[in-house]
């Protein structure tokens, strides 16, 4: 059993509140489903202009990153709630990669270099990317390159948001990780599932990068916090998916009544809705543990992901499902959710990786 | 809500230290009985601190009944045992409190805190379960009577009662919601008869109740007639609330003993049971982060809808906890403790073996609301799905097809 130190806080604070509610303004402006599936059918899957609003304009690329490092010195807490409304909108931005796993990759690191990096990346002008497979866990082995007379060689598959990155943080096999310039590697992009997340395989040919610190923790901090916060993206998709299902089964009729009226239907976004209910229990107490560096952070980021995963894939299942054929157009953004969903239950570790982890942190060893 | 002249304002937490000490001091538990210290906590107010003055609260914030609780319990003072007084508690009272007049406010809360008087439910029928407003127990008017005569079933602690809140149908004329009336009822009135209803799991637990003539004064009656089906929802809603009082530590549920016996009994493990518990522990832990939210907003004064669907959640997790425990003991798990017919004051699941575990808990989806129904419920109240077509919804009682 692992230690329970303070209570975590489970709640929303009204600061938090009303910083969702300016994202969620924001996106409803910004980032409409219409929009999304164009740009993903297009050369630029990213939203620079997004991007900019949410960084520059808003800030919310430095929320992790200390005030005297240029960013606003918040917590996991916020940007989760950031993440909550990004994963509502499927908003085709590298909030995730860059200002979540690739920021608190930097914070692991001590030295000048990752300081002046990070400030870059709170300013939202410089976007990262962690060169590691988006489907690694926490405690996941990676690929690495090789360090060869201070040039680093090889070949790194499945990287999420290249297409909009500046700088890689890339691990190599002499276990420090490297700062390399985006414009010095090959980014050859792959056809993705997931269109608004895209992936490429980067290969690094004898280029030279800044060491910034020791690879092994910096990793693992930073697919800690992305495989956390992940949830709450989950959770902000999962609650899309929901509330976009119940209006249109209000609104639909066949046999004479509304198709919301059927009680096999009715039973099945109630359970839905329960399984949103506890997924927001899940992702806050998360959030929650990262913020506070808790003790019981590896816990709650496992039970988190081993939980938010299946529903947010659930969600959109059956938001597909219950559209009935226009679910299974490519002009309904349901698709967008649903293929986000399904990638999301693979990024940063699947729910029976994480539940693997939980066996050995909480005692419950296999045969 | 009383006459005693109410204080100025609600006392704060600091207050409320300072009566108990006082309280303390006045009557130190281990030299006081155990009913004589529960009967001054009461006077002193430190019984439901929310309550009114004189009805055993100060009219404090109902959050502040922690801060009370965890000074006597630091003293070693006698609880109420609130388990076995649960229905008193957590449905009597607060209808009482709600619907009462002032002399049934101060003849039945004192004795059903203190734990000297045990209250049971007469809602459910053989006829009505989850179609309750069904109910057909009739109570006709006899001067200052009223005289009940039916069937109810379901009935727990009905053998140890004192009072039952009992909901009989008044005028068969109208439709089916509108002409019940609510009573307390004497339990030691002749024509009550109590039979143990045994149970699955070879215990009797519940009984049936038969009403025959059973004399009510109309002194006894709660709220105005016909508008019982009203006063029941306060008696439901508290109910389903009294979850998400207390705060459980990890593993604290139905997933304890499984996972003690997972760590104690490497023999047992196999690689399918141990993808199931992995999976339950999860869905336990994120039951249990759930209530804690839940209670979270209650104590911030914001409760969420959350609650209608804990119940939900924590039957269905329950039975697939237990299935996997009898399965988990293999050769084991085909024995079962005991099958004595007994009468339990209380409902305990750790102090049995796992198949009483999980027999027990396939009424964790039936009582207190079907999961059927709850999902109707969560759909149609918090979700806003049109209702099921209603065919008996302007149909007097009387012409329903029975």
């Amino acid at each position: 059993m692992t230690a329970q130190g303070t209570q975590p806080d489970l709640l929303y604070s009204e600061e938090e509140e009303a910083l969702r509610a300016a994202v969620r303004d924001l996106l409803t402006d910004h980032c409409d489903p219409g929009r999304v599936i164009a740009r993903t059918e297009s050369d630029t899957p990213h939203d620079p202009a997004l991007w900019k609003a949410l960084s520059e304009g808003m800030g919310l690329a430095g929320l992790l990153v200390p005030e005297e490092r240029g960013g606003q010195g918040a917590t996991h807490r916020e940007a989760a709630v950031v993440l909550e409304e990004l994963g509502r909108a499927v908003a085709p931005v590298p909030y995730l990669t860059s200002a979540v796993v690739a920021t608190e990759a930097l914070l692991a690191c001590p030295g000048e270099d990752a300081a002046a990096l990070l400030t870059e990346l709170a300013s939202g002008r410089t976007v990262g990317a962690l060169a590691v497979a988006l489907s690694t866990a926490p405690d996941g082995a990676h690929r690495t390159v090789r360090h060869e007379d201070g040039l680093l060689h090889g070949e790194l598959t499945g990287i999420a948001d290249v297409a909009a990155a500046d700088v890689l943080l890339v691990p190599a096999a002499d276990g420090g990780l490297y700062a390399v310039d985006a414009n010095a590697v090959t980014v050859t992009p792959r056809v993705s599932l997931d269109l608004t997340r895209p992936l490429a395989t980067v290969t690094v040919d004898g280029v030279r990068g800044r060491r910034l610190g020791d690879a092994g923790p910096a990793v693992r901090r930073a697919l800690t916090a992305g495989a956390g916060l992940l949830a709450s993206e989950q959770l902000g998709l999962a609650d899309w998916c929901l509330t976009e299902t119940v209006r249109h089964l209000k609104e639909r009729r066949q046999f004479n009544r509304p198709v919301g009226g059927f009680q096999a239907l009715k039973h099945r976004l109630a359970q839905l809705w329960l399984e949103v209910v506890h997924t927001r229990a899940a992702a806050r107490h998360a959030a929650d543990a990262l913020a506070a560096g808790s003790a019981d952070t590896g816990v709650a980021v496992a039970v988190a992901q081993a939980y938010a995963a299946p529903v947010a894939v659930h969600a959109a299942e059956e938001a597909v499902q219950l559209h009935g054929g226009i679910g299974m157009t490519w002009e309904h953004p349901v698709h967008l959710y649903l293929k986000r969903a399904k990638a999301d239950s693979i990024a940063y570790g699947t729910a029976g990786a994480h539940r693997e982890a939980l066996a050995r942190l909480v005692d419950l060893q296999a045969p | 809500m009383t006459d005693a002249a109410p204080r100025s304002t609600a006392p704060d937490a600091t207050e409320l230290r300072r009566l108990t000490a006082e309280l303390l001091a006045a009557h130190p538990p281990l030299e006081t009985d155990r009913t004589a210290f529960l009967e001054a906590r009461f006077d002193a107010g430190l019984a439901w601190v929310h309550y009114p003055e004189g009805l055993g609260g100060l009219g404090a914030p109902r959050t502040l009944q922690a801060v009370v609780d965890a000074e006597l319990e630091a003293a070693g003072a006698p609880d109420n045992d609130p388990r076995r007084i649960g229905i008193g508690l957590g449905m009597a009272a607060p209808t009482i409190l709600g619907f009462g007049t002032r002399e049934q406010r101060e003849r039945f809360l004192r004795p059903l805190w203190v734990g000297e008087e045990v209250w049971c439910q007469l809602f459910s029928e053989p006829g009505a379960g989850s179609d309750l407003a069904a109910l057909g127990t009739r109570a006709v008017r006899e001067g200052d009577d009223w005289v009940i005569d039916g069937q109810k079933v379901w009935t727990s602690s009905a053998h140890l009662a004192r009072w039952a809140i009992l909901i009989a149908r008044t005028d068969p004329s109208v439709p089916k919601h509108r002409g019940i009336t609510y009573f307390v009822c004497d339990m030691t009135d002749p024509g009550v008869e109590v039979r143990p209803l045994r149970q699955i799991t070879g215990e009797a637990e519940f009984n049936e109740v038969f009403l025959t003539g059973v004399r009510i004064p109309d002194s006894h009656r709660l709220g105005e007639v016909g508008d019982g089906w009203r006063v029941a929802q306060t008696t439901l809603m508290n109910e389903r609330v009294s979850i998400g009082g207390m705060r459980i530590p990890r593993e604290g549920g139905m997933i304890g003993p499984v996972a003690k016996t997972w760590r104690e009994r490497p023999e047992l493990r196999t690689h399918d049971l141990h993808q199931r518990l992995l999976k339950l522990w999860v869905e336990a832990e994120v039951g249990r982060l759930t209530g804690e939210r839940l209670r979270q907003q209650l104590v911030a004064g914001q409760p969420g809808p959350e609650g209608s669907g804990l119940k939900l959640g924590f039957a269905r997790l329950n039975q697939e906890i237990s299935g996997l425990e009898v399965e988990l003991r293999g050769e084991e798990g085909l024995l079962y403790d005991d099958w004595t017919m007994r009468r339990p004051e209380l409902v305990d699941f750790t102090g049995r073996d796992a198949g009483y575990r999980y027999l027990r808990s396939k009424g964790n989806s039936i009582e207190g609301g079907t999961s059927e129904v709850l999902l109707n419920i969560v759909a149609e109240r918090v979700l806003g799905l049109p209702s099921e077509p209603r065919t008996d919804k302007d149909v007097a009682w009387k012409d329903l097809a029975r």
